[in-house]
């Protein structure tokens, strides 16, 4: 079985500054993965902002184009496509926002939206329809159009609202969903609702789920496996818990020990300066390749 | 201890008057607290709980629609006793930034992108530290050193530092005159994991070195768990729980907290973790009773038509629930079925 989503030696670089400066921010560095290579699982990309996970995700999307490498969805390059070839890739790709109260028009009522989905992707046209179309898909996510229906998004509290989101998402019936920080404007109250939404879809619905995040702790929960990326650069990669437990690469170990502990309450909440030296130099380089380590991950090398 | 706030029966509501409808808003709904000299003092809630609308009254910001209806919050600072509630906007300016003080949340927006840092100490600090010249430039450079700042940051504009940098800047001005009591609203929210921490254990220091009282709100838990020594739960803008953080965490005694302890993820375990339905009432129409009991899984018929008192159930434990001795905390794993509340 071929893997739902390869990206090959993928490079993004933004010119900053002048036309002229000819400066570059390397955004994404030589990324190289698969995803969804063996069913339906939680693929997560951690780091902190500026690591260049957004733009992967953006690339992924096709919002944004390499500088170089490909990114092959089912066997079919992402990028350049024709307008039939890029709906056909926009109704099984699905993105999944931050911001819920952003991404719904504030003036319009939410089924709208989901509504213009069911139309556009599905090619509804016949009001009975659409509405069973949406009423499945709210199902998925633990809300009914009942519920929804005539609301505006600030009737809905933020967690109902990102649910709405990932139901809007899943009406076109997509195969992997592109979540970028899903629950970091979520209260932590409903922060897991969401969680174990994204869950339940892989398990029961067998959607794969890319969740783009800087929280070990909810990626630790949820995901399959794992990328860890600083400044544009894959410092280690693999399964997910045998990595979270226990951290190879310098930039992971400090991440790792940055995830403040809930049960060593009054602890000290200093960083090992050591270890922030260490995980604050510099990623390498892709010179440096990934080395392949014995629990199936890979960590790149660091000189030292 | 000697207290250095005290909270009586607060009530502040925003009201309203559009085209001859009058409209209630009970954000913040009978709260009577207390925090000690010297103590961090951790408010929990999600948002539209009234914990904003909490801090604005202890902040002195009372400002139209929002009334102190009843009640009084004052301070007993070492210039005399001031009810934050009543005072005249004189009284206010006297303990602004000097005794009472405030760090905000977005450090983007709080500093003025169009002054050096620099001009921005002189600006909030100059007056209230009457000082001048090359000894203001002096205290502010040594106060800088705590922070771990270099001296170079004063000649920055906000936008030339990293977001750590900032949040460090927005702290050392609410701190730089070693106020008695400050107020941090969601001060680490927007930051990473890294910077963080070493935001939050910065707070803390300074905190041990000026024997400030804090006053820290966030939803999130874990920082809590970190920082705080005793926590109050405020939910629907009433507080629900008040306990010492470790008692809090290992044997809540209301079930709204016992599910936020419960729900926070942990690196090293994989069991599921409940999730709480239903949506934060609405405090213009806020249910009958005690206000959880829509959500609350031990609700029963005197939760929908009494309101429980926030009664003491320890030494330095209150807790508002008719069931608090039935609470336990959620640990063993959950049913499948519960997920998404099917």
């Amino acid at each position: 079985m071929s893997a739902l989503l390869e990206v090959r030696g993928v490079t993004k670089h933004f010119p900053i500054g002048g036309m002229l400066s000819g400066r570059q921010v390397r955004a994404v560095e030589d990324a190289n993965f698969s995803v969804g290579d063996s069913g339906a699982e939680i693929f997560t990309i951690i780091g902190e902002s500026g690591s260049g996970k957004t733009t992967l995700a953006r690339m992924i999307l096709g919002l944004e184009r390499p500088t170089s490498g490909e990114i092959l969805f089912g066997g079919q390059p992402v990028t350049h496509p024709s307008r039939r070839e890029r709906l056909a890739f926009m109704a099984k790709v699905q993105p999944v926002f931050q911001n819920p109260f952003e991404a719904f028009n504030p003036l319009k009522r939410v089924e709208r939206y989901l509504a213009a989905t069911a139309r556009r992707f599905l090619g509804l046209r016949d009001r009975a329809a659409i509405d069973k179309a949406v009423d499945e898909s709210l199902h998925k996510v633990g809300l009914s159009l009942a519920e929804v229906r005539g609301r505006f998004p600030h009737e809905l509290s933020g967690g109902q609202l990102q649910r709405a989101a990932i139901a809007r998402a899943l009406i076109p019936g997509p195969s992997l969903l592109i979540a970028d920080e899903p629950v970091s404007m979520v209260d932590a109250s409903l922060r897991m609702a969401i969680v174990n939404l994204l869950r339940n879809l892989r398990d029961n619905f067998g959607v794969t789920v890319i969740y783009i995040t800087h929280d070990l702790a909810t990626a630790y929960y949820i995901s399959d496996r794992l990328v860890i990326m600083q400044r544009g650069l894959i410092v280690e990669m693999g399964p997910a818990r045998p990595i979270l437990d226990d951290p190879v690469h310098p930039y992971s170990k400090l991440l790792k020990s940055s995830v403040l502990a809930v049960d060593a309450i009054g602890s000290d909440l200093a960083i090992d300066p050591q270890l922030l030296a260490a995980g604050n130099a510099d990623a390498g380089s892709t010179a440096v390749p990934l080395q392949p380590g014995p629990d199936g991950r890979l960590v790149r090398a660091v000189a030292i | 201890m000697a207290d250095i706030l005290t909270v009586e029966a607060l009530k502040a509501y925003y009201l309203m008057n559009m085209f001859g409808v009058q409209r209630e808003v009970r954000a913040v709904d009978d709260i009577t607290l207390s925090i000690g000299r010297n103590e961090v003092y951790g408010i929990a809630g999600e948002s539209s709980s009234g914990k904003t609308s909490f801090i604005k009254v202890l902040a002195a910001a009372i400002r139209p629609p929002l009334r102190v209806i009843e009640g009084s919050a004052t301070y007993h600072f070492k210039s005399g006793d001031i009810d934050v509630a009543r005072a005249t906007p004189q009284q206010i300016e006297e303990i602004r930034w000097k005794s009472l003080s405030y760090i905000m949340q977005g450090s983007m927006s709080v500093l003025n992108p169009l002054r050096k840092v620099g001009r921005i100490f002189e600006d909030f600090a100059a007056r209230p530290l009457g000082l001048s010249g090359s000894a203001f430039r002096q205290r502010i450079v040594g106060h800088l050193e705590r922070l771990k700042l270099s001296p170079h940051v004063l000649e920055s504009y906000a936008h030339e530092l990293s977001g750590g940098m900032r949040q460090r800047v927005t702290i050392g001005l609410a701190t730089v005159c070693s106020p008695e009591f400050v107020i941090a609203d969601e001060p680490t929210t927007a930051l990473d994991v890294v910077v963080q921490k070493d935001v939050l254990g910065l707070i803390k220091s300074l905190q041990r070195d000026m024997g400030s009282s804090i006053i820290f709100v966030t939803h999130d838990m874990s920082v809590h768990a970190n920082i705080a020594d005793r926590v109050g739960i405020i939910y629907a803008g009433r507080l629900v729980e008040e306990a010492p953080t470790r008692a809090l965490f290992t044997a809540p005694r209301h079930p709204y907290t016992a599910h936020l302890v419960a729900s926070l993820p942990r690196i090293g375990d994989t069991r599921q973790r409940p999730t709480l339905e239903g949506r934060p009432p609405n405090l213009a129409s806020p249910p009958s009773g005690c206000r959880f009991h829509p959500r609350c899984p031990l609700a029963i018929d005197k939760c929908r038509t009494d309101v429980p008192p926030l009664e003491t159930i320890a030494p330095g434990r209150r807790t508002a629930c008719w069931r608090w001795r039935d609470v336990e905390p959620l640990t063993g794993p959950v049913p499948v079925a519960e997920e998404i509340g099917a």
